[in-house]
């Protein structure tokens, strides 16, 4: 039994030895979302799809680099701007070099800001941010920085998508917006009234109003306004449990119109929707699931659904910027030298396997991408979400969507 | 007008709902001196042993047998928990319930993941009972009120009528003498426990499918229910009665209706400061009742605790 017992600690020390061996090559991601909290279903999400898309992208294709590999490792900030910069600070001295974070804006703004100042006082020892869902405009205009790269289209950009769909139904003549409180649910907002106000001037914002975030126990009171205000349509970017919240809320108590979202997908949402949704969710995404995009993406899907049967890829953003960090490095030669790879993505064109080609803008570091409006159904749906036989089924296309939009960055390079 | 009515109903689902979680919390304290902060998280518990059970059994099963199971639980944390920490005061009581929140939302997680659960309202009761004026009341929040108020009438009946009732109610002021005549008070503290627990699971069995049954439902709740039995007095059923159905209605008609601070404060003779981008109390002038409508509540506790520091219907003797 000693013997046993004695085996058993020299191999698990070799193991450990062995691991760190192994470890010490990595590039490390530091992966900087809500783990736990109301919105802890959408950060884990999030963290799976970036596990699996660095280990079946670049770790099981041979790394990058003659054999480096990616490693992404979880940093909870409970959605707290103020825990988010502990964590990239504790991330940093971890050897991080490569920040993704995308829930919050509030958040990204505080992690940008924090990155450029550490990059000006520590030259040795700089990071990237690489912004994979955080879609509040000034991020990419007054914020923009030159370490941060956004690898989703902003709220302008979404608004401007769907926008032009809602202005091609020509039912609708009242519509409701409702939002978060915080710098993202008001920039949606101020998108929504303007972009509706050139394109379909007939159309009467009946309603504009935001509630706390991820505070509001029950939506019936919000719901009722809509409801009274004989809106034809709402427009929403809410995420995580107030998305679910909202949504639920309105189809409950009456409201029988299209509800057009963000984020209505994924993380519990599209399987607590169900039936009800059918037909009146729609959603602005990059990427289209179903009909699938292509074939390596059918591969991709499938192999994802091996790994967490239960899961969703909601966030092909993920793998669009794993993909282009990975060619940005092999094309800088280095992991080490962020500016060089910073160099790289600037300017980058690549054919995503969801769709389409991206274009990292260097004038701002904003991704340009074909967007899709889809609709919460279960028919002719390949890969549902929350195994629930519902998903998003593609309805239209916006290709390049708001290639030329303006930008009033002024960006600095090191 | 009939938006009046809609809100009213509105407000008396959330307020009920609101009680049945307070009623639990307010004997519990009043009891034993402890305020179980793992309280909402018995809630939330409930919400999910409902789910799962309403998989396999239904919803019926799910609402009979997810209280019950809750409440036994509760009876165990007291019998095997908190009993032991009580010798050592109030303190460690308190820290006790606090980790035991943080561990049920771990375990909760750990078993059924981050993700919202499709824990839905049943086939029999998905239709509209009624509409106002296009705003249609679903059958089960009709449901949900008739619930509420069957159990504070039989707590009340169980409380006030029964010798159980008599007794329990003796052991709250006079532990010590209700034991020298021969009852055993350790059992009735832990059956207070278990009945308070058990209804904070039944709130969670009928609030999850219409409020979302996800690991963060008992931290967005717990706060509002400790405000709640300070505003209607420790201890007293019918304060958290009435301050439930005070901050349902409250909370409901603030968000319902876009009253502006700015309104307000020309109504009471001040007037709009001309050049509002540079006034100082820009943020105080461009309020609305929606956005505090949430700290409503807390505005109200404070003032409870100025001018009425044992809360509404509350009897403080110590």
């Amino acid at each position: 039994m000693k013997k046993f017992t004695k085996l058993g600690a020299v191999s698990a020390l070799s193991l450990i030895v062995g691991a760190s061996a192994a470890f010490a090559e990595n590039i490390k991601i530091g992966f900087i979302d809500p783990l736990s909290g109301p919105f802890a279903s959408t950060g884990t999400n999030g963290l799976h799809q970036y596990e699996f898309a660095v280990d079946y992208m670049v770790n099981d294709k041979g790394g990058v680099l003659d054999g480096k590999n990616f490693e992404v490792i979880g940093f909870d900030n409970k959605t707290s701007p103020k825990e988010s910069l502990i964590q990239l600070q504790v991330a940093i001295d971890q050897g991080v070099r490569y920040i993704v974070q995308g829930n919050s804006s509030g958040v990204a703004a505080a992690i940008t800001e924090a990155i450029d100042k550490h990059n000006r006082r520590n030259p040795d020892s700089r990071v990237l941010f690489l912004n994979y869902a955080a879609v509040d405009p000034s991020l990419t205009n007054e914020k923009c920085n030159f370490w941060h790269f956004r690898f989703d289209a902003n709220a302008d950009i979404k608004m401007d998508a769907l926008t032009d769909v809602i202005a091609r139904d020509e039912g609708i003549k009242k519509v409701y917006i409702i939002g978060q409180d915080y710098s993202f649910g008001k920039s949606v907002a101020e998108a929504a009234v303007e972009m509706l106000g050139e394109k379909r001037p007939d159309i009467e914002v009946v309603g504009n109003e935001l509630h706390p975030i991820g505070k509001v126990k029950d939506f019936t009171p919000y719901s009722r306004k809509v409801i009274s205000s004989g809106a034809d349509a709402v427009i929403t970017g809410n995420w995580g449990a107030d998305m679910l919240g909202i949504g639920k809320s309105v189809i409950e108590n009456g409201f029988e119109g299209p509800i057009y979202t963000y984020y209505a997908a994924g993380s519990g949402m599209t399987a607590a929707f169900g039936e009800s949704g059918k037909g009146r969710i729609r959603l602005i995404a990059q990427g289209s699931i179903n009909p699938i995009a292509s074939e390596e993406a059918r591969d991709l899907y499938n192999a994802f659904l091996e790994k967490y049967p239960e899961g969703n890829i909601d966030q092909s953003r993920i793998f669009n910027s794993i993909g282009m960090l990975a060619r940005a490095i092999e094309e800088a030669g280095t992991a080490d030298d962020v500016v060089a790879v910073a160099s790289k993505l600037e300017g980058m064109e690549y054919e995503t396997m969801w769709g389409g080609t991206m274009y990292m803008r260097p004038q701002d570091h904003q991704v340009i991408q074909d967007m899709y409006v889809g609709v919460h159904t279960d028919e002719d749906v390949e890969f549902d979400f929350d195994s629930s036989g519902f998903g998003i089924v593609t309805e239209s296309v916006v290709e390049m969507a708001s290639k030329d939009i303006a930008t009033t960055c002024e960006m600095k390079r090191p | 007008m009939e938006l009046i009515l809609v809100n009213l109903i509105d407000g008396l689902v959330t307020g009920l709902l609101l009680f049945m979680l307070s009623a639990g919390l307010t004997l519990i304290f009043s009891m034993m001196g402890v305020l179980n902060f793992a309280h909402a998280s018995f809630y939330m518990l409930g919400a999910y042993f409902a789910y799962q059970i309403s998989i396999a059994l239904g919803f019926w099963m799910g609402l009979l047998l997810a209280p019950i199971i809750v409440g036994v639980l509760g009876a165990g944390v007291e019998r095997y928990g908190l009993r032991r920490v009580h010798q050592y005061g109030h303190v460690p009581e308190l820290i006790f319930t606090f980790g035991l929140a943080l561990l049920i939302e771990e375990l909760v997680q750990f078993i059924w993941g981050k993700n919202q659960m499709p824990y839905n309202v049943p086939e029999i009761l998905n239709f509209t009972a009624f509409s106002i004026a296009g705003n249609s009341i679903p059958a089960f929040k009709i449901f949900m009120i008739f619930v509420s108020v069957g159990i504070f009438v039989g707590l009340l009946f169980v409380l006030t009528k029964t010798r159980v009732g008599m007794i329990i109610q003796a052991a709250l002021s006079y532990p010590r003498t209700v034991e020298a005549l021969g009852h055993n008070v350790p059992l009735i503290f832990m059956g207070v426990f278990g009945v308070g627990t058990a209804l904070a699971g039944l709130a969670g069995v009928i609030a999850g499918p219409v409020l979302g049954t996800f690991p963060g439902m008992a931290f967005v709740l717990g706060s509002i229910v400790f405000v709640t039995i300070v505003i209607g007095g420790l201890g007293s059923l019918w304060g958290a009665l009435v301050a439930s159905l005070l901050i349902g209605w409250l909370t409901t008609f603030a968000k319902s209706y876009n009253v502006r601070m700015e309104d307000i404060l020309n109504g009471i003779g001040f007037s709009t400061p001309e050049n509002m981008g540079e006034s100082a109390l820009r943020d105080l002038w461009t309020i609305t009742s929606p956005q505090i409508a949430d700290i409503l509540p807390y505005i109200l506790m404070v003032l409870i605790l100025i001018f009425r520091p044992a809360g509404l219907f509350g009897k403080r003797h110590q």
